[in-house]
């Protein structure tokens, strides 16, 4: 052909992925040295890594902070970050809306009304709540999916509708629940409402092990969503089966969000802002965006969390809090700055 | 030799016949073109080439096998649309968008080789985009936007390239631009192009045959002469025109004739 010229030069996903994630992994390490360092009583970064070398233990009582409290808050917060990041960046995608979250379909409404109600029955945290609230948004997130099945033309804007009003009436039950309420069930359950770590412990961080699989479908499909959010039709035409991706995307997706919710609460804002955040720098390549959600997500909630676990005097203060105090004014700087 | 090959194919949506026993066969390399009113079925026939609608009745071969022995992936690799719209709410840049291309022929981890980027630089350049290579696709301009997806389209190295109204709302240059680009490809590396129109002064001008479509059945297939003339092609749009010859050769032109002359016609 002619025209040919040598000079033009596309800078390879291969060169710019691993400058990215080498980046973002140093953050990442950064988020979980600091976060494990500090709170009520402080450890010395090299006190740490004279920990996780296995060196001669001279603090018995730091060694056991370190791994048995803190480091289980620290790689919960570390994988609730990037997940809610991750699902986040892919509902945006998929539903073609900036204002998609994580939670968008049912999974927020249908959580909440199974933790409450293992709350309010007196359950255990783990495994009582955490079941119920699993099983909460598997059964609304089954029964968006049914009814935004069917008619494929118009599935994108039904779906969005679909866990919008599930969302809803499942709001509405919560108002119900949270009345009939009292006590310290009621301080619980708003700190669920509002997202929170404190109940975790190290029993349940191999459960939430399984959100790794689903992040590596993600990434592994990030190049055919790439290609379907140039249109449908241009995408079945370059031989991308997007039926098939769309579903796989968004029940992997929504499954990890569960598992994740049911340990965390509703955090809020994670979901939106981290995506937002990296598509403004990186542009829309989901090659590129996925890793950078995981790795940036997670050091975001894990820098939250320790926060919200060091600000407050006594205890601590859901984390959800922090996020979106932190987030929205972030969020509007760099809004208000990308339009000058 | 034969590229494209349907026989009787009709599609129904929603108890809506919008294609009716359509008919017709393109050579490898010629610049086929369809017209036709609006709704007549144009856009819909070209989905059921690129494989976005199912064949429901009918048969469609392409290179000579048939459309349902291709995998969405192996008919990718053969047959590239250049769709009427594409979205630009998600900030892609054009290197980004025209390297998509390369989809059907990439593995399993989608990773691009040396060769997909040269491909990719190479289509940019014919198009004329190499210079908004870094660009996203929301800051370009309307004609320049669909030459990104015509490279996009070359990129995937396709025998045939599905064209849906590519001059659409472009001004005069830049549909000037397009027709040539495609004109020129197809000389250089004998892809059959086939392309929906609305404007049939650039059909008459670039296509070597002509399908005339009029409530999805076909209403005559051949050169732009034998088409274009008043029985058939007046007829189908329902309007008064004036059909002479165009001073740039023996091409038939067409003039629309507005209400307020039609007593001079």
């Amino acid at each position: 052909m002619r025209n040919k010229t040598g000079n033009l030069q596309i800078i390879p996903i291969t060169r710019k992925l691993p400058v990215i994630c080498s980046i973002l992994t140093v953050v990442f390490i950064l988020s979980i040295l600091t976060a494990l360092a500090n709170g009520p009583s402080s450890i010395s970064i090299g006190e740490i890594f004279a920990f996780i070398s296995g060196g001669d233990s001279t603090d018995s009582t730091a060694q056991t902070i370190l791994w048995k409290i803190r480091f289980p808050r620290v790689m919960l917060a570390a994988l609730v970050g990037a997940t809610l990041s991750l699902g986040g960046m892919v509902f945006q995608a998929l539903l073609r809306n900036p204002l998609a979250e994580p939670y968008i379909l049912g999974i927020s409404g249908g959580s909440a009304v199974g933790a409450i109600s293992g709350i309010l029955l007196g359950l255990s945290f783990f495994p009582g709540v955490t079941f119920f609230s699993f099983l909460g948004s598997m059964l609304t997130l089954g029964a968006v999916l049914v009814l935004a099945g069917g008619r494929s033309s118009t599935r994108k804007d039904s779906l969005l509708l679909g866990g919008v009003m599930m969302n809803a009436f499942c709001g509405a039950f919560i108002m119900f629940l949270i009345s009939v309420s009292q006590g310290s069930k009621m301080q619980q359950i708003i700190y669920w409402l509002m997202g929170d770590l404190s109940m975790s412990n190290s029993g349940n961080l191999p459960l939430l092990l399984l959100c790794l699989p689903c992040f590596v479908v993600i990434l592994l499909l990030a190049r055919p969503l790439n290609v379907i959010l140039t249109g449908k039709d241009a995408a079945i035409a370059m031989g991308v089966n997007v039926r098939l991706i769309s579903t796989i995307l968004l029940v992997t997706t929504s499954m990890m969000v569960s598992l994740v919710v049911c340990q965390s609460g509703l955090i809020g804002f994670v979901g939106l802002l981290i995506p937002h955040l990296f598509r403004m720098f990186l542009g829309a390549d989901h090659r590129l965006l996925g890793p950078s959600c995981i790795l940036g997500g997670g050091s975001f909630l894990v820098l939250c969390d320790l926060l919200a676990r060091t600000l407050p005097e006594h205890g601590e203060m859901p984390v959800g809090i922090i996020t979106a105090l932190i987030g929205a004014p972030l969020f509007i700087f760099l809004l208000w700055r990308s339009r000058r | 030799m034969i590229a494209l090959d349907l026989r009787n194919n009709s599609l129904v949506y929603d108890n809506n016949q919008v294609v009716d026993d359509v008919s017709f066969s393109a050579r490898a390399g010629e610049f086929f073109m369809i017209l036709g009113p609006n709704g007549a079925g144009k856009s819909s026939l070209l989905k059921l080439i690129a494989g976005i609608e199912k064949t429901q009745s009918g048969k469609i071969d392409i290179l000579g096998r048939a459309k349902e022995k291709y995998s969405t992936r192996d008919l990718a690799k053969v047959v590239a649309l250049v769709a009427q719209q594409a979205p630009i709410d998600f900030p892609f840049s054009v290197a980004e968008t025209v390297l998509m291309g390369r989809s059907p022929h990439l593995g399993l981890l989608g990773i691009e080789s040396e060769k997909d980027y040269a491909l990719a630089e190479e289509a940019m350049c014919f198009t004329g985009v190499e210079q908004f290579a870094d660009r996203r696709l929301d800051q370009l301009s309307g004609g320049e936007r669909q030459r990104v997806m015509i490279a996009r389209a070359i990129c995937q190295e396709p025998k045939i390239i599905l064209l849906d109204e590519p001059t659409n709302a472009l001004d005069p240059a830049h549909q000037l631009k397009i027709m040539d680009l495609m004109e020129r490809f197809r000389q250089e590396k004998k892809t059959t192009i086939i392309m929906v129109s609305h404007d049939l002064n650039l059909a008459a001008l670039y296509s070597d045959r002509l399908l005339l479509l009029k409530n999805g059945r076909v209403v005559v297939i051949g050169t732009p002469a034998e088409v274009f003339i008043p029985e058939f092609i007046g007829k189908s749009y329902e309007c008064d025109m004036l059909i002479d010859q165009n001073p740039v050769g023996e091409i038939p032109r067409v003039m629309l004739i507005p209400e307020k002359f039609r007593k001079h016609a």
